[in-house]
């Protein structure tokens, strides 16, 4: 077996630990502490952001168009119209050469 | 003979799999993205399919791809996975007592179909009714074996693009996670999350280097997100009567 095979079987169980967890740990406290709760609720956002920031320190003008599209086009849509249409629109510029 | 159905009948495997049906919509465009783009990034597609049903959970699946590029360590990997799968902690320490009807068995299955449209939907039925095993499992199921269909499609088809960069396919997940990024916006306190954790992972990966940005970064967002403290609740009552 390969490393990435690991890695995918160790993130299972990560991930699985995660499903379990909440009620194995979590339910023993009946208070948790108002910035412990702070500091999880910011865990996506937090994580989300660092995949996307230096991404687009790295990109041009048709990543940066596609995502302030994609900013506009959340105010109204959900996560799967936001995604499509923005992705639809980079699709376009790269084939019209605007990068 | 006709049967006579009761409204109070509690719904069965069948009816599961019914409700899950508009989730399995909205979700199959990304089973067969994430199938694509794991390719893209260099697994094969044994373990692109693999991967979907060992870990079941898209947008940690698509963290993980993002990191399979041969530099960053393992561990490292399996710490993104679980950093973004850790709202689960929430599902479960949430749902957890609604489910104490179970066997242990069933209980110990269900954990791993606890995906955000299941918790979602439990939540939903936990409120009428004793949530029946039977419904759990045809939900969770339905979603789960499509998603593994849906990955190996994806894998399938997605070998056979010769030009990905023609189609954007190298920025597709950043695209992704800015839109998942943006559903949080509302949360409190959004911005000063991002803007911490943008910084962050901007001078980290200039200073450091990949893949420390990442863990640098998000710990810069929710360093700031401790110290602004949760938002002011009203003070509650004191319950003590013993």
């Amino acid at each position: 077996m390969n490393g990435m095979i690991w890695i995918i079987i160790f993130g299972a169980a990560a991930t699985y630990l995660t499903r379990i967890g909440g009620h194995l740990v979590l339910s023993r406290f009946d208070h948790v502490h108002p910035r412990v709760q702070a500091g999880l609720n910011a865990v996506p956002a937090a994580v989300l952001t660092t995949l996307v920031a230096p991404a687009l320190i790295d990109a041009g003008p048709a990543e940066w168009s596609a995502i302030i599209f994609a900013a506009f086009v959340g105010l109204r849509a959900k996560l799967t119209g936001m995604f499509f249409a923005s992705a639809v629109l980079l699709i376009v510029l790269r084939q019209i050469g605007f990068n | 003979m006709a049967e006579i159905s009761l409204p109070a009948k509690p719904p069965g495997f069948l009816a599961g799999i019914v409700r899950a049906l508009p989730v399995c919509a909205a979700v199959a465009p990304f089973g067969l993205l994430y199938g694509a783009l794991a390719v893209d990034n260099g697994l094969s597609i044994f373990e692109a399919t693999f991967m979907s049903a060992a870990i079941f959970g898209g947008a940690s699946q698509m963290v993980g791809l993002q990191l399979f590029n041969g530099q960053v360590p393992g561990w490292l990997i399996v710490l993104s996975i679980f950093a973004v799968n850790f709202r689960h902690i929430l599902y479960s320490a949430a749902i957890g007592p609604k489910l104490m009807h179970w066997p242990v068995w069933q209980r110990l299955a269900a954990w791993f179909l606890l995906t955000d449209p299941q918790f979602a939907e439990s939540a939903k039925m936990a409120e009428q009714r004793p949530v029946p095993f039977t419904w759990y499992l045809g939900f969770g199921l339905a979603l789960y074996l499509l998603w593994i269909l849906e990955s190996y499609l994806g894998a399938r088809f997605g070998a056979l693009i010769d030009d990905p960069e023609a189609l954007g396919l190298d920025f597709m997940l950043p695209l992704y996670f800015f839109a998942m990024l943006y559903d949080f916006r509302a949360r409190h306190p959004f911005f000063p999350i991002v803007i911490a954790s943008a910084i962050g992972s901007i001078v980290a990966k200039l200073v450091v280097g990949s893949p420390w940005h990442v863990s640098i970064g998000a710990l810069c967002g929710i360093a700031v997100a401790v110290i602004i403290g949760a938002p002011s609740e009203p003070p509650k009552p004191k319950e003590r009567t013993t």
